[in-house]
């Protein structure tokens, strides 16, 4: 067993476990019974895969980026989550949640979502199966995703609008689960990162790394080797990068960097960057690293990617970080915004503002010309158009 | 702390510390006493409340605003025991006990004369593993939540980890829907009463007027009343509508 994957109890080391009301208890322990199980299922199996290819278009293409990586001085690949249906890897989690709960004999669908991409990647999958869709999302967030709403919406789903606190993804996720409290035999909850009570973390992450089971294969081919030098991802709850890590978390000569949203400054109080500022604590069912302030209140983030703007991060994402096998820095708003332009014009290849944290990293990094570096492209900017047509003037 | 388990009709307030306004907490306390309220839940305010409808969350929302902390409200509560002596638990989220420190938290509580506590996500098993030794230590009763969803099995786990009472949940809701006195919620009341459990239980959780207060306390040894009261915190001359308040009830 890898000692950075969950132990039997639910826990990454310190972080982890399930800090749920007695009310969530038994959804909670449905799912830890059953979903090892589920998962390993060969029908189950089959299934997901089969989706996989046909109707997310998997394996993504492992893009050798010649013009970044003569531009870094080093052998740069992205791997191509934004060429996925609905643009992002939120997909790949959200097949796996809709077979499960099939399998589980839900009958509806609740999810939250903060820029929308998540809600859009929700409200497919239940589309697809004809499931009843809810999706909270902070009434502010509503009103500046009205696109992603539109998708919701076509899809069948109801976006119903979460107007407590600060009416954004953290209050989204409150929403959320008072819903699950209110409907704890029928409905099934759709977390979209490698967040929330234990099995979540470890369940979002299986789904997801499907990333680095790819790119291990990929590299053999291109390469003739399966490790890079280095992987890196961007991290706001962190389920792309937790996608991203796992296959090669065991593999110790295999850098791991995460690169959390800066916002206008780590020390500006505008930021989301967690591991530099939280402190251990408990948020949305597991014990993690958070911001928060002394007296244990959250602490609302900022960053000009919705898709980061969260104040925690996963569990795993908390002990990879603790226990230094990952490193964990930052970009502001404005490296990312000016990764993001520089991949379009070395590449044409317009990257969502969330993987453009992860991009604007490698500015700060010293290659001596040999290695090889995989970023995931977590998704394409398709949804950032207007963010980046005011921040650049076009 | 044990609340006596072959006494019945116990009717309990929960109120959110430092609302409406910051200092109001001790004050509500005693005239709460005063109208005959057998035992108190004061809740201290967390920023994410996900067990609360929208009654709670505001007052907790107003609380914070108003400045309550963990810190300000055992200072306030330094002198509780110089005006109320009816039993007082302390109910709330995890995360502001983990800050404080959950060994600080244990003293300070048995420092002002807090019986015990009640932290919804404060599962059973973490209770178990990380801290049942320094509530122990300090006398505090934690309470523990069942709901209608809950195994025997579990219930009898629970029950032989309490000390104070068991909190039993008329539904599986957040606070503040109206209880639905119905078939249901009746045989689910029966069930747990005919489980013979060595605490005292009571119900919490839509408990708004004198019908499903009775309803409640018919198989129950008490119940507490949460939202209903919050609201009434709302209006102007709170303090001297609580006597008719709580009469409302019995």
């Amino acid at each position: 067993m890898s000692k950075y994957q969950v132990n039997s109890k639910g826990y990454y080391g310190p972080f982890g476990g399930a800090y749920v009301p007695e009310m969530l208890y038994p959804n909670v322990e449905e799912l830890q019974t059953q979903y090892l199980q589920i998962m390993e299922d060969p029908s189950f199996k089959e299934e997901f895969d089969q989706l996989l290819k046909d109707y997310v278009g998997r394996p993504s293409p492992l893009y050798h980026a010649e013009r970044l990586s003569k531009r870094y001085g080093a052998t740069i690949f992205l791997k191509r989550e934004d060429l996925n249906h609905t643009g992002a890897h939120k997909i790949n989690n959200t097949i796996g949640q809709i077979l499960l709960a099939e399998r589980l004999g839900k009958k509806r669908i609740i999810a939250e979502t903060g820029a929308g991409q998540h809600g859009v990647a929700t409200a497919t999958v239940c589309a697809l199966k004809g499931l009843e869709c809810v999706v909270y999302m902070g009434e502010i967030d509503i009103q500046r995703q009205a696109p992603n709403v539109a998708r919701m919406k076509m899809m069948g789903a109801q976006v119903v609008a979460a107007t407590s606190g600060s009416k954004t993804l953290k209050d989204a996720t409150n929403e959320a689960l008072r819903d699950w409290i209110n409907n704890p035999v029928d409905t099934h909850y759709i977390i979209g990162s490698v967040v929330g009570p234990h099995p979540y973390p470890d369940m979002v992450a299986r789904f997801q790394s499907i990333i680095s089971k790819e790119t291990k294969n990929q590299l053999l081919e291109k390469t003739g080797k399966p490790n890079p030098d280095i992987v890196m991802a961007c991290v706001g709850g962190g389920s792309n990068a937790a996608g991203m890590f796992y296959h090669f978390l065991d593999e110790e000569n295999v850098r791991i960097i995460a690169v959390e949203a800066a916002g206008l400054g780590v020390d500006t109080g505008e930021t989301a960057a967690t591991t530099a500022l939280g402190q251990e604590g408990v948020l949305h069912g597991s014990r993690s690293i958070l911001m928060q302030t002394e007296d244990g209140q959250v602490v609302e983030p900022y960053s000009i990617s919705a898709g980061l703007d969260y104040p925690g991060i996963g569990p795993q994402h908390a002990w990879l970080f603790r226990s230094g096998r990952g490193e964990y820095v930052s970009a502001t708003d404005d490296e990312a915004m000016q990764a993001g332009l520089l991949l379009t014009q070395l590449e044409g290849i317009i990257p969502a503002i969330e993987s453009s944290h992860a991009l604007a990293h490698l500015e700060k990094m010293k290659f001596n010309g040999d290695e090889t570096v995989v970023i995931c492209l977590s998704g394409r900017g398709d949804k950032d158009l207007d963010n980046y047509m005011k921040y650049f003037n076009l | 702390m044990q609340l006596n388990k072959h006494t019945n009709g116990l009717l309990s307030i929960y109120f959110t510390a430092g609302y409406p306004t910051l200092d109001s907490t001790v004050q509500i306390a005693k005239t709460l006493e005063e109208a005959g309220v057998d035992f108190l839940e004061i809740g201290f305010p967390y920023s994410d409340p996900v067990a609360d409808g929208p009654v709670i969350q505001h007052s907790s929302e107003v609380a914070l605003k108003n400045g309550m902390t963990l810190k300000v409200l055992f200072e306030q509560l330094k002198d509780l025991r110089k005006h109320v002596s009816i039993p007082v638990f302390l109910m709330g989220y995890v995360n502001p006990v983990i800050q404080y420190g959950v060994e600080n938290f244990c003293r300070s509580c048995k420092e002002v004369g807090v019986n015990g506590t009640i932290i919804p996500d404060l599962p059973m098993y973490e209770y178990e593993e990380l801290y049942k030794g320094v509530f122990e230590e300090n006398g505090i009763s934690n309470i523990f939540l069942v709901t209608p969803q809950t195994s025997e099995d579990r219930i009898r786990k629970i029950d032989s980890l309490s000390s104070g009472f068991i909190y039993l949940l008329s539904s599986n809701a957040t606070t503040g829907k109206n209880l639905q006195v119905e078939d249901k919620a009746e045989a689910y009341f029966k069930r747990i009463k005919d489980l013979d459990l060595d605490n005292p239980f009571v119900i919490g959780f839509g408990i708004s007027n004198k019908e499903t207060f009775a309803k409640a306390t018919t198989y129950a040894n008490g119940a507490i009343i949460g939202s209903a009261f919050v609201k009434l915190l709302a209006e102007e001359n709170y303090l001297e509508r609580i006597p008719d308040f709580i009469r409302s009830f019995r």
